[in-house]
């Protein structure tokens, strides 16, 4: 029986133990196997983790020692995490997209001796990064698959390791509750390595105490309850997906549901109905992308029925949602709609149970934001970074609004600096950057103050914050007007035509852009147009594309120029890529930012061609497939000029 | 000419190649006045990946037809298991534990993919017509393992996403990949794979490579496989026939075979002075 008392609830595993004794019978984990939803009660689930716990105590994992896992979401990885927990050792998820090279600097940076990895593609990458560094002593596996004639005496399956530790269970439990029992608020709780928009990764040490802080009042400003469900699809290695997945889940003692496999998680989303959802932009948008593109292709009763609804949603959807006053005649018409088109368009999208969604990580498009909320999905965004256990800043429930990132999350405190760079506090502050006292000591101060690195300011009347843009993007151009690349990046990627986009400008005399075109929004509306193409290049180099990328690019140029702090950032000329920024090319980040220094070097021949006036430009790019060949790829761009607003004529006219 | 190695032995990765499992002797097959196949005679272990190669119209279908029972040679035998095989209707092959694909995909293309792979189980079906129609007791159970069954197929192949799509909505790569789920699916000793990569792009002929030695290291199926992509069938099978107009010119491990002048002519031609 369990000794520990449920009131000290210092870490993940003895929030564990209170879930058992308070919720034993209750389900902590789903997941889709076999076509059938498998599940685990909170006490078989303790089971499975304090088996596995004990096997690895068995291999010789002891209090300090980092446990590098790497997986899909699967419940085995997170008992894998909670069981490194359970010996005060460290767990640190990976990427598991990450090639060899990127996992081997990781590994060799945290010293792991345990890698615990979901399959043979896993096994197979470490293997590889065994070769060039040492110290790795123990690959335990979940999936066996394909990994049967594998003779290595490093290897072991996890069902091996439960069993060894299920035989030790009657002599060795006691000492894995004494161990349990001296895990203090101050030990490391995990160490999540940030995905590095610049430079290598930084493994963040983030505490118990930060992680049962964050988890306890995130999850009581949005009053979280046991009967919540999720669906754990995001990376692992991520901090989201712990504090969600892990933190919140245990705090609340709500069940995690994973998916069959990545392809089938609309599906899984569906069958599973999450009553708390978090998803980055992108989803949204590809989301939103998806419905559009079917709804053209409806027939006209069906589209004009679709239009009218979404109309009306849009006019009142938000406020009944706020619960602000609306109408009798609209809310009956709102009621009808909901009947007709919302209801079972959420049910398609899997959101007919959201309670409370969230989306982060990049700025969300005002449209696509207002899509949701106006179909009663309760959509908030949130603002969050490692280093702080995610929350900063977030939505309160009827104080939506899609130009803020929200007010300050409860325990933070918020402050702007000068330089416009906001700087946080809170009890979620991250200890340290592991191994890297330097850039420490560059984030955070003696108080406790850290840096967000983004530049930004406090609105006084309503407490909300709003985000500009990078700190360390923001510059002068050459004029010396402010020059801020991802306000004018995020405003054209509000266009379901455009994937991605990088402007140029820093000390220059005007700005620029590479485009990347979105391939499913584009080839849809090409195969509607009739245009025949064979390639990403070939589609967009289409003169067509290009007419209707520049229209774009003339349309924020208008809105641009209305700020005039900020006019100087109009486009004057742009190229559409010939290949998609990827992240195996190092051109984006694990978790799709862009990499800018990256960018300017490896194209500077493109940037080049922008500035000197020329109308087109030939170049060859490096490409890595996924399996880690090169090749390359050789094309002949375009570069078209746009229409700026000329602002010195409006000011004087002024 | 090495007739290869006969049985019981580890393979360098460890997989263990038991007694003869099928041996042909002396098959000859006419169609009218056509020779398709002269005087074969070549055994497939226990265990083992066995692939037939050759130019077009060497024979190779026609060998694999034989051996699936499908045709019937006018001269030789086919031993299976230690006993000379009778002509045998295919639904009695069926019951000897041999499944097959086809090189021109034959799925029931209106059934979902899910279907389509419990169609493989029939031949582990016990339950009468009527019973199965009331499908209670008896036929229910039967179902629901059989279902188990097929699920976990479905899972080593990695086609959960399409379980319930309808076969004509998917690309060749994976209706290739059903097929082979299919095959699997009555839980076969021989599998007969009838040009499984033809027509892939590179990447798909890579998963289905990685399928195939899955099965055959998870299951222990021996596998027998039609194929002219010579980069991989070197490196699938461990051992190879080479045939050409319907004459047997070669067979062993595919170092032996590659080094074996009459093969290297029979692909690249001889010159002719």
């Amino acid at each position: 029986m369990n000794t520990i008392s449920t009131n000290e609830l210092v870490s993940i595993p003895h929030l564990l133990a209170r879930n058992v004794a308070t919720r034993g019978d209750m389900p902590a984990y789903r997941e889709k196997e076999f076509g059938i939803w498998q599940s685990w009660t909170w006490s078989k689930t303790s089971l499975e983790i304090e088996n596995f716990a004990l096997g690895l105590k068995d291999l010789g994992v002891k209090k300090g020692d980092f446990v590098a896992i790497v997986g899909r979401n699967r419940p085995a990885m997170y008992w894998a995490m909670v069981a490194v927990q359970m010996l005060n050792a460290v767990p640190v998820p990976l990427y598991q997209d990450s090639v060899a090279e990127e996992m081997a600097y990781v590994l060799e940076h945290c010293g792991a001796k345990y890698v615990i990895v979901g399959d043979q593609e896993q096994v197979d990458k470490i293997l590889e990064v065994q070769q060039s560094i040492s110290g790795i002593e123990r690959i335990v596996y979940f999936d066996a698959k394909g990994l049967r004639k594998y003779e290595n005496s490093h290897l072991s399956s996890f069902i091996e390791v439960q069993e060894k530790g299920q035989s030790l269970r009657e002599s060795q439990l006691t000492e894995l509750d004494k161990i349990r029992a001296s895990i203090t608020l101050d030990d490391i709780c995990v160490m999540l390595y940030t995905s590095g928009t610049t430079g290598r990764p930084k493994g963040v040490v983030l505490s118990n105490r930060n992680i049962i802080e964050t988890s306890k009042n995130s999850s009581e400003f949005d009053n979280l309850k046991s009967s919540e469900e999720t669906v754990a699809y995001l990376p692992m290695a991520w901090v989201g997906d712990f504090i969600f997945s892990i933190g919140q889940a245990y705090w609340t003692g709500f069940c995690v549901n994973c998916p069959e496999s990545p392809e089938t998680l609309n599906t899984d989303l569906r069958e599973i109905g999450p009553s708390y959802y978090f998803a980055p932009p992108r989803v949204f948008e590809t989301q939103l992308t998806s419905v559009m593109i079917r709804m053209e292709d409806a027939g006209n009763f069906k589209r004009w029925l679709f239009e009218k609804s979404m109309a009306l949603a849009k006019r009142v959807g938000g406020d009944i949602l706020d619960g602000n006053a609306v109408g009798f005649i609209n809310r009956i018409k709102y009621f009808l709609g909901d009947i007709f088109i919302y209801g079972p368009l959420k049910n398609t999208l899997g959101f007919s149970k959201i309670r409370v969604g969230y989306t982060a990580g990049e700025a969300i498009g005002p449209e696509i934001f207002e899509f949701y909320r106006s179909l009663g999905i309760n959509l908030k965004q949130l603002y969050g970074q490692t280093e702080a256990s995610v929350f900063i800043t977030q939505h309160p429930d009827g104080e939506v609004r899609s130009d803020t990132v929200g007010v300050a999350s409860p325990g933070v405190e918020l402050k702007v600096a000068e330089s416009g760079e906001v700087f946080y506090r809170s009890p979620g502050v991250f200890i340290e950057y592991f191994k890297n006292s330097e850039s420490t000591s560059e984030t955070k101060d003696g108080d406790g103050w850290v840096a967000t690195g983004d530049a930004g300011f406090v609105e006084e009347e309503t407490g909300h914050l709003r985000i500009i843009d990078r700190a360390k993007d923001v510059g002068k151009m050459l004029d010396g007007s402010l020059f801020a690349p991802k306000y004018v990046e995020n405003k054209l990627k509000f266009y379901p035509n455009i994937l991605e986009v990088v402007v140029f400008g820093n000390g220059r005399e005007f700005c620029t852009a590479f485009i990347n075109i979105d391939l499913i929004a584009v080839g849809n509306w090409a195969e509607r147009m009739n245009i025949a193409y064979s390639s990403y290049q070939e589609l967009a180099g289409h003169d067509l594309v290009m007419g209707a990328i520049k229209e774009h690019i003339e349309e924020i140029n208008q809105s641009i120029s209305e700020d005039p702090m900020l006019a100087g950032c109009q486009i004057n000329r742009f190229l559409v890529l010939h290949k998609e920024l990827d992240a195996d090319d190092g051109e984006l980040t694990r978790t799709r930012k862009v990499r800018r220094n990256i960018i300017e070097d490896k194209f500077s021949d493109l940037i080049t061609a922008l500035y000197d006036g020329s109308s087109s430009v030939s170049t060859e790019t490096e490409v890595t497939y996924e399996d880690g060949r090169k090749g390359s790829i050789k094309a002949t761009l375009m570069i078209h000029d746009t229409k700026i607003i000329d602002i010195s004529q409006r000011m004087a006219a002024e | 000419m090495s007739n290869g190695s006969e049985g019981n032995f580890v393979t360098t990765d460890g997989r263990n190649i038991g007694g003869v499992m099928m041996e042909m002797k002396n098959i000859t097959l006419r169609f009218g006045g056509v020779v398709a196949l002269e005087n074969i005679s070549f055994n497939i272990l226990e265990g083992e990946v066995r692939a037939i190669i050759g130019p077009n119209g060497a024979g190779k279908s026609s060998m694999l037809n034989v051996i699936s029972g499908f045709y019937i040679p006018q001269e030789g035998e086919v031993i299976f298991q230690g006993s000379p095989r009778p002509s045998l209707k295919p639904f009695e092959v069926a019951h000897q534990g041999i499944a097959r694909t086809f090189q021109n995909i034959a799925l029931f293309e209106g059934m979902s993919v899910l279907d389509n792979v419990m169609t493989g189980r029939l031949t582990k079906m016990k339950t009468g017509i009527f019973s199965q129609m009331i499908w209670a007791g008896k036929a229910e159970r039967e179902e629901i393992e059989n279902r188990e069954a097929v699920e976990k197929i479905i899972d080593f192949l990695e086609i959960q996403a399409i379980r319930k799509t309808p076969v004509s909505r998917l690309p060749y790569g994976l209706k290739k990949r059903v097929e082979l789920a299919r095959a699997l699916a009555a839980e076969p000793n021989l599998l007969l794979l009838d040009e499984p990569m033809a027509g892939m792009n590179v990447e798909e002929k890579q998963d289905m490579s990685r399928f195939i030695l899955d099965v055959n290291s998870e299951f222990g199926t021996t596998i027998a496989l039609i194929e002219h992509d010579m980069g991989v069938v070197m490196d699938l099978s461990d051992r190879v026939v080479v045939m050409d107009y319907g004459r047997k010119i070669g067979d062993g491990t595919p170092d032996e075979v590659r080094n074996n002048q009459e093969v290297i002519d029979a692909y690249l031609g001889v010159s002719h002075d």
